[in-house]
């Protein structure tokens, strides 16, 4: 039998994605971002979300079939995200999924979020190493997984305990008089800057702390530490050395991810890590991870940062390995859950 | 056979009809969560018809106004059978249907105003004269800021009855008079674009909180 094509829609945040695999191969990522819209409210505004979702749907799904040279009547699987993302986002994607379900009278699978953007990495790197550890850093999510079949369940190890990795770079951007999203613009300010110029906290990585939030992450004391370290500047009537701040920031951030990751994968024995979300596409974090992983032995894979942001590709693919598996699908009743826990593969 | 959704009020509505002929007409039992009802909802409306999906020649979707999560899985719903049917997708002012249906059952003989909930202690409204056609609005308003001594259709009569204490005709738009409404050409049938009435609740941020 031909391996399964499978159409996936993503509507958790800002960017309605629609994309095509079959099996591991993918065909088509067709993405409409409404992110100019928030742009100058500094921050994704949900209604403004929902209602562009609902404008992109159709012609994202068309450009999508169009790309990958198929009709919607050969599609053999539809899958979507049911969670976690902002409700009335997520409705739009997950009622036009079911629509094309019954239309083409085809199974439909309401997946995570998070465990879509580990399945993923197939499309790039082939089958997933069993186990791997995923790390997942983006605007909405900072976690640590274990994942032995990412269609059945992962195992969250740690999760931040206050701002996504994400969120702090789009913070600190803002405090730079950087643009919104802040990550890479950060990433390239960072560039020409010195990441020694100032030496940032490590969140939860004291001794104390590591005791009881080992896996754990927390950029909100970084985020302040910033803020009151360009006021001192500014108070003192000095300029703010942009690239210099943007680059220890980013080091902070980079060198707390990657010590915790790996420090999990050698704890549960795993030498296969894999970073996600939309805060993979940083370059520091690519290349700080690569590096320290080699020392221990440790494989890193991160798919291209075009697959790092939010996508429908990640969706298909997780759908596409949900079908390969025989997995069963989700009813038609299948609510959009803001919260879905990561353990729920499939709602 | 056309199917006509809407989903502007708490409840879903989804009918089928062959020609004029509504063969099938159901209500959600539940009110809210319309993203988890209406593709069920559908599905047994087809049943019930022993129909399929392959009969549907048109879609028809309530516009609005109404509540914008629950009115925006309807449209994309239409708009998306409609792309996957190769079938054409008619929008309907959701109040129109109301008034369609008020006119035809006898529950005015007058000008009349149809007026649904629009949360916020405040309603969508239109007026019609006696024949069932729209003469103004639709619009979002407090319901004292609307003076009628005309009877007034919808759930907004029953939700403010000191304001508008001759309430008469359906409460909720119905999927099976959409259907007729667009099957005898009885309003304007217009683009399943919906009608929010309302801009987004935004807010620009405020310039950084000093920390220190
Ligand atoms: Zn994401």
């Amino acid at each position: 039998m031909n391996e399964p094509l499978v159409l996936g829609i993503e509507t958790s945040c800002d960017e309605t994605g629609v994309g095509i695999v079959r099996g591991h191969t993918l065909l088509a990522d067709a993405v409409a971002s409404s992110v100019d819209e928030h742009a100058r409210f500094g921050g994704v505004v949900p209604e403004v979300a929902s209602r562009a979702h609902l404008e992109a749907m159709v012609p994202t799904i068309e450009r999508a079939c169009e790309t990958a040279g198929v009709r919607l009547d050969d599609v053999d699987a539809i899958a979507v995200t049911s969670g976690p993302g902002l409700a009335g986002a997520l409705l739009v994607g997950v009622a036009a999924a079911k629509a094309l379900a019954l239309g083409l009278g085809k199974p439909i699978y309401g997946v995570n979020h998070l465990a879509a953007h580990v399945a993923v990495d197939q499309l790039e790197h082939g089958p997933l190493p069993e186990p791997c550890l995923a790390m997942l850093v983006s605007g909405g999510h900072s976690s640590l997984l274990e994942v032995d079949d990412v269609t059945v369940g992962v195992e969250p190890l740690g999760a931040t305990i206050d701002d996504a990795a994400g969120e702090a770079f789009d913070k600190v951007a803002r405090l730079l008089g950087l643009p919104f999203p802040g990550g890479p613009h950060i990433d390239r300010a960072a560039t020409s800057g010195s990441s020694v110029y100032v030496d940032f906290p490590r969140g939860l990585t004291s001794r104390k702390d590591l005791e009881r939030h080992r896996f754990d992450f927390s950029f909100s004391g970084l985020k302040t530490a910033v803020a009151r370290w360009v006021e001192a500047r500014e108070r003192a009537g000095e300029p703010v050395p942009v690239a210099d701040v943007a680059a220890s920031f980013q080091e902070a951030v980079c060198d707390v991810l990657v010590r915790k990751a790996l420090d999990a994968a050698t704890t549960r024995g795993i030498e296969d890590i894999l970073i996600g979300g939309g805060v993979a596409a940083n370059s520091r974090l690519r290349a700080m991870a690569t590096e320290r992983a080699a020392d221990l032995g440790i494989r890193v894979r991160v798919p291209r940062p075009g697959l790092c942001t939010d996508n429908g590709a990640m969706v298909a693919a997780l759908g596409a390995e949900l079908v390969a598996r025989g997995r069963t699908p989700s009813a038609l009743d299948l609510p959009a859950d803001s919260s879905q826990p990561i353990t729920t593969v499939v709602a | 056979m056309l199917l006509a959704l809407d989903t502007s009020s708490p409840q879903v509505a989804v009918a089928l009809a062959d020609g004029d002929d509504v063969v099938a007409d159901l209500r959600s039992e539940q009110t809210m969560k319309h993203g988890e009802q209406l593709a069920p909802l559908i599905a047994r409306v087809l049943d019930e018809a022993g129909a399929s999906r392959t009969d549907l020649t048109a879609v028809a979707v309530g516009a609005g106004p109404g509540p914008f999560t629950g009115l925006r899985v309807g449209l994309v719903t239409a708009r998306t059978l409609g792309l996957v049917l190769g079938i054409p997708v008619h929008g309907v002012c959701s109040l129109d249907v109301l008034a369609a249906e008020a006119v035809a059952t006898d529950a005015v003989s007058t000008a009349f105003l149809v007026a649904t909930d629009a949360r916020r202690k405040e309603v969508y409204w239109a007026t019609y004269d006696a024949t069932g056609r729209r003469t103004s609005g639709p619009a979002v308003d407090r319901p004292g800021e609307i003076e009628t001594e005309h009877p007034v259709v919808g759930e907004g009569a029953h939700l403010y009855p000191m304001t508008f204490p001759s309430a008469t005709g359906p409460v909720r738009p119905s999927a099976g008079w959409l259907a007729r409404v667009v099957a005898r050409g009885l309003a304007e049938v217009v683009a399943p674009e919906p009608l929010y009435l309302r801009r987004p609740d935004a807010m620009a941020p405020h310039p950084p909180k000093a920390v220190s």
